[in-house]
């Protein structure tokens, strides 16, 4: 197989879905119940100072 | 101050300055050779008027490396301003030069020149400006950490004004590689490179050295700002020169990879040059000046991935119905429709920021003209992915009203925002109780927005006449309108356009003298805004 065809299949295939899944683990992890604590004070950082 | 080392460099860079223009392949090549020599030649005089060369230890209590590294970032600020008027005046000089024709004065005032002069002075130079300043700021505050590698930051601020005025002479006597926002030349493009590397080290290293366990999120819509426009600014700039001391290069890439290279590179410096970056500038200035954290935390960091992994693949959309593959151009179409939902997530995230102090739009212009800026980001984030379905873009492509979308995120969105941080830094950064005048804020805030909306509005009225007249055919199949009548049709909005350009240069003016006076020490005398929090008097 050529190197673009090759490119391509590997892109729309496996490619895509190692990105949707790490995208979607993101989300999960973002919204996962205790975060928002940690959220809440990450939010405080710029407004600890000056 | 003792640079010396670096006053060296720049002597030894003059001279091969020198000898670049002496050993020159072409006549270009000389005259780019001989701005840069007397560039640094200027350079290393002023840097041996300033070493001084007394004893070491005498000199090193006047070297503090306690505290935030701020005289870079008070240097940045000066330099956003001054390009940022340059940059609007040279915008309005190619509106009038698109209206009147005679203006175009051969050969180093010719559209062709100026044009790729304006782009670049607003984005690279203005915006550019305001992101390494905002990001060296808000990196050390976020991280609680001095700004990484010593004397880097001023290596990168210096070293990108050179890129500057390498890239902005070079356009006039006409070098270009003809790559839309990418047009200097492969020797330009070697030193941003070099340049681009030091910033992210310098940032990086502040980030790795933090003493706040948290990366604020501001952190890293700005690391992925730089890493992103390195891998861009690489890949889209392969080519290979013609000779050594010579102006030509050609492209690695040949035919519709190029194309597509170019567009890759193009769409995705809007999404992480004009976009990711800013949005750093939004997620730390608003909750500043308003005072409260940001709306909420946890949509910011979705907002950030989302955007990230989708914006990369939108680019194609500037090919639609071209040579490109049709799933390509389809892909590009699907991914930029799906944009829509991190951008307008961003935009509710920055404006409810507000939630519980709208009143501060009313009594603090400042808040008002930060507010707006997001209101453009969400309206250019609507009217973009809109563009980029296919069937509209058929009528859009090539027409005004792309001219009016870049700028109503670039003069609504990305102005708007910078004018909003600069006027929030700069009394922090010179120690002043308040800006000369908020009152002249207030100015600045409707004259920027007025000329916005008649320049938009002018640009959707041309451009969608124009695609229409294009797209017109008679009964047996003819077109009705040559292409001359149609540019000659556009004469009205195109001297609507430059008042509405001239609008905004004239709020940016006010934003230089206001700052100038700000930085003098001066307060001018004014009623507060009506409705503004009075302040605590001592009670009696």
């Amino acid at each position: 197989m050529e190197t673009y065809t090759a490119m391509r299949h590997f892109a729309d295939s496996w490619g895509l879905l190692a990105m949707t899944l790490f995208f979607l683990a993101v989300v999960v992890f973002t919204l996962r119940p205790g975060a928002r604590k940690a959220a809440e004070r990450a939010a405080e950082i710029p407004l600890k100072e000056d | 101050m003792k640079f010396v080392t670096e006053t060296i460099v720049l002597a030894v860079g003059a001279f091969i300055a020198l000898l670049g223009a002496a050993f020159a392949q072409d006549r270009l090549f000389e005259a780019h050779m001989w701005v840069l020599f007397f560039v640094l030649l200027a350079s290393t005089l002023f840097m041996v008027r300033r070493i001084s060369f007394a004893p070491a230890v005498a000199t090193k209590s006047s070297q503090d490396d306690e505290g935030y590294f701020d005289e870079v970032v008070k240097y940045g600020v000066i330099a956003t301003v001054f390009w940022g008027v340059v940059g609007f005046l040279v915008g309005v000089v190619v509106a009038l030069q698109l209206a009147f024709p005679d203006l175009n004065i051969e050969p180093f005032l010719n559209f062709g020149r100026t044009r790729p002069l304006h782009t670049s002075a607003v984005i690279f130079a203005f915006g550019g400006n305001a992101l390494i300043a905002t990001s060296f700021y808000v990196v050390q505050r976020t991280s609680r950490a001095r700004l990484f590698g010593g004397n880097l930051g001023w290596f990168v601020f210096w070293g990108y004004q050179l890129f500057i005025v390498m890239a902005a002479t070079g356009y006039l006597l006409g070098i270009t590689q003809s790559r839309e926002y990418a047009e200097p030349e492969w020797y330009v493009d070697i030193w941003l490179t070099i340049v681009w590397v030091a910033y992210l080290i310098a940032f990086l290293g502040t980030i790795m050295t933090r003493k706040e366990p948290h990366i604020y999120v501001a952190n890293w819509f700005f690391l992925s700002f730089i890493v992103t426009i390195a891998m861009l600014h690489v890949v889209n700039n392969l080519a290979v020169p013609v000779s050594f001391l010579g102006v030509k290069s050609y492209s690695a890439f040949s035919g519709v990879q190029d194309a597509l290279t170019q567009w890759w590179y193009g769409h995705n410096a809007v999404g992480f040059f004009l976009t990711a970056g800013f949005l750093g500038m939004m997620y730390y200035f608003i909750p500043k000046q308003v005072n409260r954290p940001v709306y909420s935390y946890r949509l910011s960091i979705i907002h950030f991935w989302a955007l990230i992994f989708m914006y990369i693949w939108a680019g194609p959309h500037h090919l639609h119905y071209t040579a490109l593959p049709d799933w390509a151009q389809t892909l590009g179409m699907v991914f930029s429709i799906m944009l829509w939902m991190p951008s307008w997530g961003g935009m509710i995230n920055g404006l409810m920021t507000l939630s519980g102090a709208w009143d501060k739009i009313r009594t603090d212009p400042i808040v008002r003209m930060m507010v707006m800026a997001v209101a453009f980001y969400g309206m250019a984030t609507f009217e973009g992915p809109m563009m980029s379905i296919k069937s509209v873009n058929s009528l859009s492509h090539y027409t005004d009203w792309t001219i009016g979308h870049v700028h109503s995120g670039a003069l609504g969105w990305n102005g708007l925002i910078t004018f909003g941080a600069i006027y929030f830094l700069v009394p922090k950064l010179w120690k002043r109780e308040r800006l000369y005048s908020i009152r002249m804020v207030n100015w600045h805030f409707w004259l920027a927005t007025l000329g916005i909306v008649v320049y938009a509005a002018v640009m959707w009225v041309a451009g969608i006449q124009q695609g229409l007249m294009w797209r017109e055919y008679d009964e047996q199949g003819f077109l009705v309108y040559s292409f001359a009548e149609t540019i000659a049709a556009m004469f009205p909005y195109y001297v609507l356009r430059a008042a509405g350009g001239g609008l905004f240069l004239l709020g940016a003016l006010i934003m230089a003298y206001n700052v100038t006076m700000t930085i003098l020490g001066y307060q001018r005398d004014e009623a507060p805004i009506p409705g503004a929090a009075p302040k605590l008097q001592p009670a009696e």
